[in-house]
């Protein structure tokens, strides 16, 4: 437990204080949002039907951007090959590093973005479902991101390849986190589309130990 | 205590490295690993971390039951496991509480890098790297070290220090385990060459 705890708290602080952390996620996100209006024009209703859509876009390519970072370092630096000695399973090391990716960088921006959202003139009555499908969403989409950061670990510029692997399986986050925003649907509605959100983030939370172990074990041949 | 390993064989992209391979080392024995490069020193050194599996042979630490060989050693190797955006303290910190040690006061000490300890590591040349990497060897009590070309990057001060060191480990009881082309400067009770051993 104290290994466990130690690799989260390292992770969390290298998070923020390195370079392309939760700094280059909300540089990223900023600058969609600022180009956005741009792009399709300053029609104030376009923006706002667009506007829940493209949150969670820049949301799920933040994530992504920072993927390729979450296990290349310990593995190129020789931390992994110290950590074997530790009486802790790779399964639990790979969730503390999942979890301190979330919380150094999915966590963060998930709860900033619906501020951010502003800039694309957001529908405020909505802004309280999408922060809560955005949070709820940002724990899946860091625990999927690092499944594809230990498949490409060994390899130098994996992050094309992250993208690829991983973008299928955002595809039902980005669905049912969207579905909770579209208020059409109702208060009803947008309490079911949470409760498969909160589906999937538990799913992820089951299959990301071991598939991301797996794929680091594949390394160590 | 005692590590036996008997009929070793290791095997990478389908060429064999060695075979055959016994070796025994007792309480207070250091064994320094001989040979080419390329002819499987490191391989075996990782294999004993558990890093690499071995395609035949057994490894044990006589006098323990059901605690695998990977927890009771230290694998010091070419990369130093540390984080440049940390300092020192803050590394040693992370690997005393990783490998459950009890505090990094001795680490500090037993390279002298106590004055260095607030420093971000990617202010070190790479000698003081060399020595914070060795210090992990004193973050947690291991009875074995397995150490890859330990004296990289040191000068003549560091590398007696380094000496020292391992004598005490040794006086201790410890095991030591070198992979070597020059002179570690401790004498070596045993001596494994990989040269001849495919044959």
């Amino acid at each position: 437990m104290k290994a466990f705890l130690a690799i989260l708290k390292r992770d969390i602080y290298l998070g923020l204080r390195q370079g392309g952390g939760a700094g280059a996620g909300l540089a990223f996100m900023l600058s969609v949002l600022v180009l956005i209006p741009i792009a399709v024009g300053p029609d104030q209703n376009l923006l706002q039907r667009l506007a829940p859509g493209v949150m969670w876009l820049a949301l799920l390519l933040a994530v992504l951007l920072t993927s390729e970072k979450i296990f290349q370092q310990d593995f190129e630096d020789g931390t992994f090959d110290a950590l074997v000695g530790a009486n802790l399973p790779l399964e639990l090391t790979v969730l503390a590093k999942a979890l301190a990716h979330w919380i150094s960088v999915s966590l963060p921006l998930a709860l900033m973005a619906p501020f951010l959202g502003i800039l694309i003139n957001i529908d405020m009555s909505a802004l309280a479902v999408l922060w809560m499908a955005m949070t709820l969403g940002s724990l899946a989409l860091s625990l999927l991101a690092s499944i594809g950061g230990a498949i490409t670990a060994g390899l130098r510029r994996g992050g094309l390849l992250v993208a690829l692997l991983v973008m299928p399986l955002y595809v039902p986050v980005l669905i049912f986190g969207l579905s909770a925003t579209l208020a059409q649907n109702g208060p009803s509605g947008a309490g079911n589309s949470l409760i498969v959100l909160l589906a999937l983030t538990m799913i992820s939370l089951a299959i990301q130990p071991f598939a991301a172990a797996a794929a680091l074990r594949a390394y160590l041949k | 205590m005692k590590l036996e390993a008997k009929g070793l064989a290791c095997e990478r992209n389908g060429r064999l490295l060695f075979q055959n391979l016994d070796f025994t080392l007792a309480s207070g024995d250091m064994a320094e690993l001989r040979g080419p490069n390329g002819v499987g020193k490191s391989s075996l050194l990782r294999a004993m971390a558990g890093l690499v599996p071995l395609s035949a042979g057994v490894m044990r630490l006589s006098g323990e039951v059901d605690i695998p060989l990977p927890s009771r050693l230290h694998y010091i190797a070419h990369s130093d496991a540390m984080k440049p955006a940390m300092t020192v303290e803050q590394n040693l910190q992370f690997w005393c509480d990783v490998l459950e040690g009890k505090s990094i006061a001795n680490a500090l000490k037993a390279f002298d890098l106590e004055s260095l300890r607030g420093e971000p590591v990617q202010l070190l040349s790479a000698g003081q790297r060399r020595r914070l990497c060795l210090s992990r060897l004193f973050v947690a009590n291991r009875p074995l070290w397995l150490l890859d070309e330990p004296t990289t990057a040191l000068d003549a001060t560091s590398q007696n220090i380094l000496i020292v060191r391992i004598q005490q480990h040794l006086a201790g009881g410890g095991l030591v385990i070198a992979a070597t082309h020059g002179d570690v400067g401790v004498t070596a009770s045993t001596r494994i060459d990989l040269s001849g051993s495919t044959r």
